[in-house]
Parts: C-alpha cells; structure tokens; sequence
C-alpha cells in the first residue's frame, strides 16, 4: 500500500524526492518543485524585473521544463521578464530537426517568441559537413565551441540581457568531476556558479542548478511536457559518459551525493587573475569577431580558419586539451 | 498469465521499435516482480542495444520506473509483486537536454 503525502498528509505519495527523502503526493511535488526553483532564483539573484532572458532551448526535457517553469514563475511571482526561446541548429540531420520540432511545438503552448540561429548562415559550416572533414573523434569540441557562441549571438540578436539554460543538479557535478579529473581549475571554479559572466555584457543562469534531473523527467511526466528525447547521433563524449555513469551509481547508493558533490565544488576558492603563482586566463575580445577570448583569436575564429584552410582535421588532433570542451 | 500495460520515454522507445505503450501477457509463475519483468523485457522484448536497458544485471541507473504512476521506490521498487492490468512506466533520464 502507498503511503500518504508526508507534505499534505492527505493524497496519495507519487514521488520520493532525491535529495530529502521526503515521499510527496503529485500536488505537493509541483508546489516544491517550483518553490525550489523560485528560491534559486532569489537566493542567487539571477534575474532583476523588466530584463530580456533568452532560454536556451533544445526540446529536450531540462530546458522544455525550464521554459515551462519560467513562464510560469514570471507570471505567478511576477519577474516582469520579457521571455524568449533560442535554439541552435547545428546542422545535424535525423537529431536537431526533430528536436526542433519539439521547441516549435513550446513556443506555441506556451507563447514564447522563439529565434532559430544556424552553424551555416553563422559560420559557414554544419556539423554533418564538419563531420566529413574531421572524422568522429572531437568534433563534440567544435560543436561546443560553436554552440556556446551562436547562443551569445543569438541573444544579441534578441537585445535579451541574458541567456538562462537548462543545466541541472547532475549536470554540474558531472562537470565538476570532469573538470576535476582534467585538473581545469579556472572551470572548476566557474562551473558550479549559478550565474558566469556577473557584470559582462550577456550572464548566463542556470536555475536548475539545485534541481535534480531526476525531479525534471518526474515533473514533466506527470505534466505531460512534450518533449523529445535522443541521444546526439555524433555523440558518445566517452569520457563524460563515465563520469555520468559513475555519479548515476552513486546516486543509486545515496542520492544526496548529487547536491554534495555541488556543496563541496562550492567551497573551493582559487586565486585571482594576476597571481604569478597561477596563471588564470584574462578575458578580452576577438580581434576579427569581436567575441569574449583569452586570446588574440576566439576559439570558434580559429577552429572556422582550420576548416577553411583544411587543417581541421590537424587541430582536431591536438585538440583534446586545449580546446577540451565548454564546461 | 497477467497482462500489464507498459509505456517506454524519454529516449527508450527506440528500444522497442518507437512504440511507447504496450499490452504485454506474462508468464505469473515466471514473472512475479518487478525484477523478473526487466528480465522478461531484456530477453524477449528487446533485440539490440541491451545496454540502454541493462547495466550489470539490473536495471541501468537513471531509468525511472513508475507503477500506476506511483516512483516505484515507494512500492519496494524490484520486490513490487505485479498484478492484473498495472501500467509500468520505464522513463530514462539520461538524455541531453
């Protein structure tokens, strides 16, 4: 027999929260859920009223949720954010076309404006084609690095004063552990910010960040979310995979290891830029495009240049550390 | 024989031809709990990919699995004894999003 809601005491349990415990009925789950997220968002001052906010959407589960949730915080707490939804097409057929059908679906449920920005008209390339030049292995580097910029633009394009994205709870301890075992201590310490960027010109937020993925596909069952599902047809990353499945199994032997992992990451402090005793990258702009870089020439300037000149396939080789990826 | 209704998501579908719901008659001498139906759909329902589903002999952490849209960690999750018309949900968490 199911016990009752250890919320409400009244209905019946449905879910066993992840990070208390708790057994909670559907309706006290969408209360808490949403309160949770809503104080992640205060706590961390992520928005500030009348701001334009981009929501990077895949028509995956974690930003369909997002983009539900917002809207409907803004309106019950009122934010009085303008909202938007942008997506990236990077070009891959039989993977993003569907997935963009998915957030063509959201826009219309939930009345968001939504912008489209393509790797083609950006920079000249699709992944499909990218893939036919470097082969399989890292082209997830370039896809990142491009990825990560066509939203910025995106969001330029849209006057939007930020970029909120869907990252959650599992997402950032798995890049805590990747960017521990890479030894990459200027993303270590970024990575577990709910907010990059406090006082450039485009912030990113993240208010999942204390959600649980599993809370997000449990939210959006029971919600019947539309959203859509698969695996990237280039993608294995093996090595995030692993850790994935390491933090998956042992949050199946403790499930608060997730927010541990996350409180911890919190704590580490590194020096600032200009210690000589560590040299952190000083952030400037792209001499040709203008974009944030920490060096002469952005990452996605010089990775189009190697496509074009045709030693792609060279900087693909030595590419696995420099240009790991965008966590 | 029991029949049960069982839906596939987030992704795992793909497992069993796109279909997401489906009627399935088990064996109930062989197919008692929620433990012997993962065996049962690893061995006759699934033809490739065994992985997605599977991960050491058990059930691939990051798969939820609801019963009668109850977290099936609230109803002894494996040890759940099946019964007559119960609708089990297998949803993966482990897609991008």
């Amino acid at each position: 027999m199911v016990r009752a809601c250890s919320s409400c005491k009244v209905d019946k349990a449905a879910v066993k929260r992840p990070k208390t415990g708790k057994a909670v009925c559907k309706k006290c789950f969408f209360g808490l859920f949403e309160d949770e997220v809503h104080q992640t968002i205060i706590s961390n001052k992520l928005f500030s009223k009348g701001e334009r906010v981009a929501i990077g959407a895949s028509g995956g589960k974690d930003s369909t949720v997002l983009a539900y949730v917002l809207s409907l915080l803004n309106r019950r707490h009122s934010y009085g954010l303008d909202l938007f939804l942008l997506s990236v097409d990077e070009g891959i057929s039989g993977y993003r076309d569907d997935s963009l059908a998915a957030v063509q679906r959201n826009k219309v449920e939930y009345g968001l404006p939504l912008l489209v920005v393509d790797y083609k008209r950006l920079y000249g390339w699709t992944m499909d084609q990218i893939v036919q030049v470097i082969g399989r292995k890292s082209n997830c580097t370039f896809c990142g690095v491009f990825r990560r910029q066509a939203l910025d633009r995106g969001a330029t394009l849209l006057k939007a004063d930020k970029v909120a994205t869907g990252h959650n709870a599992d997402d950032i301890a798995e890049t805590i552990f990747l960017n521990f075992l890479r030894g990459d201590f200027p993303r270590l310490s970024r990575c577990v910010d709910a907010v990059t960027g406090r006082g450039s010109e485009l912030p990113r937020v993240k208010p999942f960040k204390y959600t649980y993925e599993k809370e997000i596909v449990m939210y959006a069952y029971f919600k019947q979310l539309d959203y859509f599902a698969t695996e990237c047809v280039y993608s294995p990353n093996a090595y995030r995979g692993h850790a994935r499945q390491f933090l998956k199994d042992l949050e199946a032997k403790r499930p608060s290891a997730i927010v541990d992992v996350i409180h911890a990451a919190e704590q580490f402090r590194f020096p600032e830029p200009g210690n000589p005793d560590v040299a952190m990258p000083v952030q400037r702009k792209c001499e040709r495009c203008s974009y944030i870089s920490s060096q002469r020439l952005c990452k996605a300037c010089i990775l189009t240049d190697s496509l074009n000149n045709g030693t792609a396939a060279q900087v693909n080789r030595f590419s696995t550390n420099k240009f790991s990826s965008n966590e | 024989m029991t029949t049960l209704e069982l839906q596939f998501g987030g992704g795992l579908e793909a497992l069993f031809s796109h279909k997401k719901q489906m009627e399935v008659r088990v064996p109930d001498e062989s197919v008692r709990t929620i433990k012997d139906l993962i065996e049962y759909i690893r061995t006759t329902l699934i033809r490739e990919r065994h992985d997605m589903f599977i991960s050491q002999g058990t059930l691939r952490p990051g798969i939820l699995v609801l019963v009668n849209d109850v977290d099936w960690e609230l109803v002894d999750a494996r040890e759940y004894v099946l019964k007559e018309g119960d609708h089990i949900s297998f949803i993966s968490t482990l897609h991008g999003g």
